[in-house]
């Protein structure tokens, strides 16, 4: 690569930083508009710490920019990568394990699931359930991570699966839709809130790209089957047997 | 408050504590059990960094701008003396309907919030490269955040009238069921995808704020137990609108074909 050459591609990269940049304001705006209209029309209070707001919006709208290039640049390319070379190698244990893998791995460590573990064992501890010291909150609320890790990594297993042998997707999340009901009729009141929430905070911002593409590209790469309708699906696993999982634990606990 | 370079080192810190797993399993797997090169390494690398200094600073600002204010704007507007303000009738204690002004934050902010979420632009920008266009961009993720929207604001309504969570979400799976058997095939897992990626970074603890507000100012509600199942409401409407999106686009596709074809038939 001659030196003009390598220009030419730095200066592209600048171009398509400020590219994301401009388009990045408009996805916040609508945040702005709404946090202004409240806090002057309707609550009549002026914006407290107006500095503090606007380098935190600053700062926001950057990230935001950087997140976008790095999500084309890294996690994208990153699972379709992945994907066909575990198509490429046709071995499905290797790829099966590594579907539970990436979705235990990136679930343990999510912040907002502690967050919410700890919030549980709370209430655990205030219905009774559970004793209230810290030691057995602390180990409800242990087990609690783990059940939905584990719970997340069997639902990418069980998503990848389908995407190899082209289950439709509907039977199985409608499927799924009658295990949450039939379990909300037997588990105790406290954890259903918990439970059904815990399902939507699984999936975090790093996680959604990265599993995304390695759908997309198993099904890009195995014969027959299409990106839109096989491709996705897997986080919609993965948000809903967390609440199968909770409830149960819920029952054994 | 904490100064901004502190906090930059924590959230920094804790970014780079909850990538490093994520970025071990895939490494590991590449090289050690496929035993392939990844592709264009550098520029992935790159990429990788871009992702670690976006996060953290998308996380800062959100807790330097965002988070305080949203959270202080939701124990305001569910204040009872402001909604007392609010309504222009004899106060025997507040009914659900006057919570109009917290009705309409939680749809605002559920639909703000929703399309300045990281995971659904990405995923937006997949289903658009691979629908060859049919899908817009914004398209979905208006779709997606009107069904926040409207999730969000019957959970509020929810918490304040103290109805059971599992009769909406039931509710709202019999819809999911019945739409399911008319939507176009190609639309189907993409919208179930979209429930689970709506709540992720900004939403979540906007909309858990509103929840505990409510929760602890609504007479007879324990924040413990009611507090809960906002997400739930979030993550359950998007499936729906973005169902019902393509529902009407290949409506208005039929419609379009119908009429072309109706001069030449004369």
């Amino acid at each position: 690569m001659n030196t003009s050459e390598y220009w030419t591609i730095a200066l592209n990269q600048q171009f398509r930083l400020i590219a994301t940049l401009a388009s990045s304001i408009r996805d916040l705006l609508p945040i702005v508009l709404v946090v202004a209209f409240f806090q002057l029309v309707v609550l009549q209070q002026p914006l407290p710490a107006f500095g503090n707001l606007l380098v935190g919006f600053l700062c926001v709208w950057l990230g935001l920019a950087f997140f976008i290039r790095g999500l084309e640049q890294a996690l994208f390319p990153l699972g379709e990568s992945i994907a066909f070379a575990f198509a490429r190698k046709a071995n499905i244990f290797w790829l099966l394990f590594f579907a539970f893998a990436l979705g235990f791995g990136t679930t343990i460590a999510e912040p907002a699931l502690i967050a919410i573990t700890k919030v549980a064992a709370e209430v655990a501890a205030g219905g009774g359930i559970i004793e209230n010291h810290k030691e057995a909150l602390d180990s409800y609320a242990l087990g609690l991570r783990l059940t939905v890790a584990f719970s997340v990594g069997l639902a990418i297993v069980i998503g990848v699966l389908r995407i190899i042998k082209g289950w439709p997707i509907q039977y199985l999340i409608i499927g799924g839709y009658i295990c949450v009901v039939i379990m909300t009729l037997f588990a105790p009141p406290e954890i259903i809130g918990i439970a059904y929430d815990s399902g939507g905070v699984t999936t975090s911002t790093v996680t959604v790209p990265l599993v995304t593409a390695l759908g997309i590209g198993l099904a890009e790469s195995i014969k027959g089957r299409n990106s839109m309708i096989d491709g996705f699906g897997l986080i919609a696993f993965a948000s809903l047997t967390p609440m199968i999982f909770v409830m149960a634990y819920g029952l054994v606990i | 408050m904490r100064e901004l370079p502190q906090l930059l080192w924590e959230t920094g810190s804790s970014t780079v504590a909850d990538v490093l797993p994520i970025a071990a399993i895939i490494f590991g797997f590449h090289l050690l059990i496929l035993r392939q090169r990844i592709p264009n390494l550098k520029s992935v690398l790159i990429g990788f960094l871009y992702v670690l200094i976006g996060l953290t600073l998308f996380l800062v600002g959100l807790e330097e701008s965002l988070f305080p204010l949203g959270k202080l704007m939701a124990q305001q507007l569910t204040d009872p003396e402001f909604i007392r303000g609010t309504t222009t009738a004899v106060s025997d204690g507040l009914r659900w309907h006057d919570y109009k002004w917290v009705y309409l934050f939680s749809a605002a902010i559920g639909f703000a919030t929703t399309i300045a979420e990281p995971a659904l632009i990405a995923i937006a920008i997949k289903a658009h490269n691979l629908s060859g266009g049919a899908i817009t961009v914004w398209g979905l993720r208006v779709a997606v955040a009107i069904g926040v929207a409207i999730g969000i604001m019957l959970g509020t309504f929810r918490i304040i009238s103290g109805t059971p969570l599992y009769y909406y979400i039931i509710t709202g799976y019999l819809i999911v069921v019945i739409q399911t058997l008319y939507a176009p095939r190609t639309i189907i897992a993409l919208a179930y995808d979209s429930g689970g990626v709506t709540t992720s970074t900004v939403t979540v603890p906007i909309v858990a704020a509103l929840g505990l507000g409510l929760a602890t100012t609504v007479p007879g509600r324990s924040a413990l137990l009611d507090g809960f199942g906002l997400i739930a409401f979030a993550s359950l409407f998007p499936i729906i609108t973005v169902m019902g999106y393509a529902q009407v686009g290949a409506w208005w596709l039929r419609r379009d074909a119908k009429r072309r074809k109706a001069p030449a038939g004369k």
